[in-house]
């Protein structure tokens, strides 16, 4: 399968589009390269501005430049933007209704190694409780597409994470994929696993996998965190029964968190939360990382069957 | 340059519009009245100078001003009453339930550009929207008054750093410099000083003033330099005008009493009369 990272494929996008409209800016913190923004910066100086290693002056800045008409998307390491600059996000993004999109980029455990202080596994937790803030982890680059050309559109307060790495592409058409809107593969009735970012690759494979031994279930790319497509989840609660949730993330507050607000209070069935726990994690690349917690296909597909076992 | 005319109908004003803001203190139940009366001065000064238009709020062509010492707001609120910004019954309904006046600025209220209250996020919202003109070749200008205990956030040298970078030279920063907060002394919470110095060495023009005084205050908001943003450090008084309160840090938040009330009214009139 085809694989493109979300950065470039934004990086290439927001080059073509600001050339056309002045009024879009991208804002770094020193941060031009992981972002992989290429030659934006040489070829649109007068559009980018570079704030230097100070995350929570870069949202205040852009906040600013908003209010008087810019079309801003501030690019950083996504540990940095939902924790250190949380508040100003909350309160000069949000609270402010300023159309601003934060993107962090190497979000999750994209930073392997290099450990907790660069892994973001609590930005879904602390972004998705701020109003008037949307939420999104699109799963490839056609989402990260997507998503920017309906914020170009119309701009709202945002917070994107994305990963590190080049990821599968599993969409063709940005026209199929809508903020607030999950995407839905298969049509399985044993069990539905609603996932998001790269472990929706993940939970397609393992369900091909299942299928191979007769069990056929339901994978819901759930990219829109926040404002939560309910319909959906209701939906593929009514008809598979049981929910697994799946995301580079704590297991306290993020996806899983989300959906369960949702299915504990209108449609109670039995749920799995998968994804970081509690702990320190051990130093590795995201797929050894994935492979220990057993966010692999082959885990993903083990932690299926014993759900849709505890369903009966 | 002032004449004497134009410094007396200032003064007339500040009177006035301190009379107001503690008044409008009283009935509501509270405010942060200390730094609500350091400002007065400054703030009656950037309304006469800056190019605004009460009657289009949004006017393209006016210049920017942000309240980074949001929890000052009641002077704000005043002063955008009485220059016809928001209707005068709207102050009745200050501190009441889901008014839209509270107890920090919100772009509903006409006439406000940004919401505050969390200190140390004027500076960066001024530089923001500073930046964005320059981009734009726009000749508007950007004020931001902060407070100067406000200046323990890190985030505001942040915001200080870069508008030294991008030369925004179209940005005044005015330190409401009353040099108390809520704990005591600034020198004893956190220590400023050399504040005038920082502000230099972060490649500001700074002036340092009587921030009471018309004269100084006008004559400090025309100082242009290329490239260069200007710092205003307002030497004030918290509390200013109301007696009682003047230099006290336990007057930072505090609700005035009914006598207290009318004994201001009495000294504002007094005052007047002696001007006239």
């Amino acid at each position: 399968m085809e694989k493109e990272g979300c950065s470039s494929a934004f990086s290439k996008m927001i080059l073509e589009e600001a050339k056309k409209d002045k009024n879009i800016m991208v804002v770094c913190t020193d941060s031009r390269g992981s972002a992989k923004l290429g030659t934006y910066p040489d070829e649109l100086p007068e559009q980018f501005v570079e704030i230097g290693i100070a995350e929570q002056n870069a949202v205040t800045v852009s906040a600013g430049m908003s209010h008087i008409g810019k079309k801003v998307f501030v690019l950083g390491p996504a540990s940095f933007y939902s924790t250190r600059s949380s508040e100003q996000v909350k309160v000069d993004l949000a609270y402010s209704h300023n159309n601003v999109t934060v993107i962090g980029i190497s979000g999750g455990v994209s930073y392997g190694a290099l450990g907790a202080t660069h892994h973001s596994l609590q930005d879904i937790a602390l972004m998705r409780a701020i109003p008037n803030l949307t939420v999104e982890i699109p799963s490839d680059a056609t989402q990260m597409r997507a998503v920017t050309a309906e914020l170009l559109k119309v701009g709202r307060p945002t917070y994107i994470r994305i990963g590190r790495s080049p990821v599968p592409t599993l969409y063709n058409n940005v026209e199929d994929i809508r903020i607030g809107k999950a995407n839905k593969w298969f049509a399985g009735h044993d069990a539905a696993v609603i996932a998001c970012g790269q472990l929706v690759g993940r939970a397609l494979e393992a369900a091909k996998l299942l299928k191979k031994e007769g069990i056929e279930i339901t994978v819901v790319d759930m990219h829109t965190i926040k404002p939560l497509d309910t319909d959906m989840i209701r939906d593929v609660a009514e008809k598979c029964g049981c929910i697994l949730t799946l995301e580079e993330h704590s297991i306290y507050g993020g996806l899983g968190g989300a959906i369960s607000e949702f299915v504990v209070q209108n449609v109670p069935v039995p749920m799995k939360i998968c994804g970081i726990p509690d702990e320190d994690i051990p130093n590795g690349s995201d797929a050894e990382v994935f492979r220990y917690y057993q966010l692999d296909p082959e885990g993903i597909a083990e932690k299926v069957k014993a759900l849709i076992n505890e369903k009966g | 340059m002032l004449d004497k005319e134009q410094i007396k109908k200032l003064k007339i004003q500040a009177s006035e519009i301190c009379e107001k803001t503690v008044e409008l203190i009283y009935n509501g139940g509270g405010g942060h009245i200390g730094g609500d009366l350091s400002e007065v001065d400054i703030m009656i000064s950037l309304f006469n100078y800056m190019k605004h238009d009460p009657k289009n709020p949004k006017w393209t062509g006016r210049d920017y001003f942000i309240l980074s010492k949001g929890h000052s707001a009641e002077t704000y609120y005043t002063l955008l009453s009485e220059y016809g910004y928001i209707d005068k019954k709207l102050l009745d309904k200050y501190g009441t339930f889901g008014s839209i006046l509270g107890g920090h600025p919100n772009k509903k209220v006409a006439g406000v550009e940004a919401n505050t209250g969390s200190l140390g996020h004027g500076l960066g919202l001024a530089t923001g929207i500073a930046l964005a003109l320059k981009k734009d070749q726009k000749e508007n200008r950007v004020y931001v008054l902060t407070g100067d205990g406000e200046l323990g956030e890190g985030s505001n040298w942040e915001a200080i750093m870069s508008a030294a970078k991008y030369k925004l030279d179209n940005l005044t920063w005015i330190v409401d410099r009353n040099s108390l907060q809520i704990s005591g002394k600034t020198e004893a919470v956190m220590p400023l000083e050399s504040l005038k110095g920082k502000a230099e060495a972060f490649g500001f023009k700074t002036v340092e003033i009587n921030g009471h005084d018309y004269e100084q205050i006008f004559s400090a908001l025309s100082i242009r330099e290329k490239e260069k943003p200007l710092c205003i450090i307002a030497n004030t008084v918290k509390g200013k005008r109301l007696a009682c309160a003047e230099n006290r840090p336990d007057w930072h938040h505090k609700t005035p009493t009914k006598e207290q009330v009318e004994q201001l009214k009495k000294n504002m009139a007094e005052y007047r009369k002696e001007l006239a």
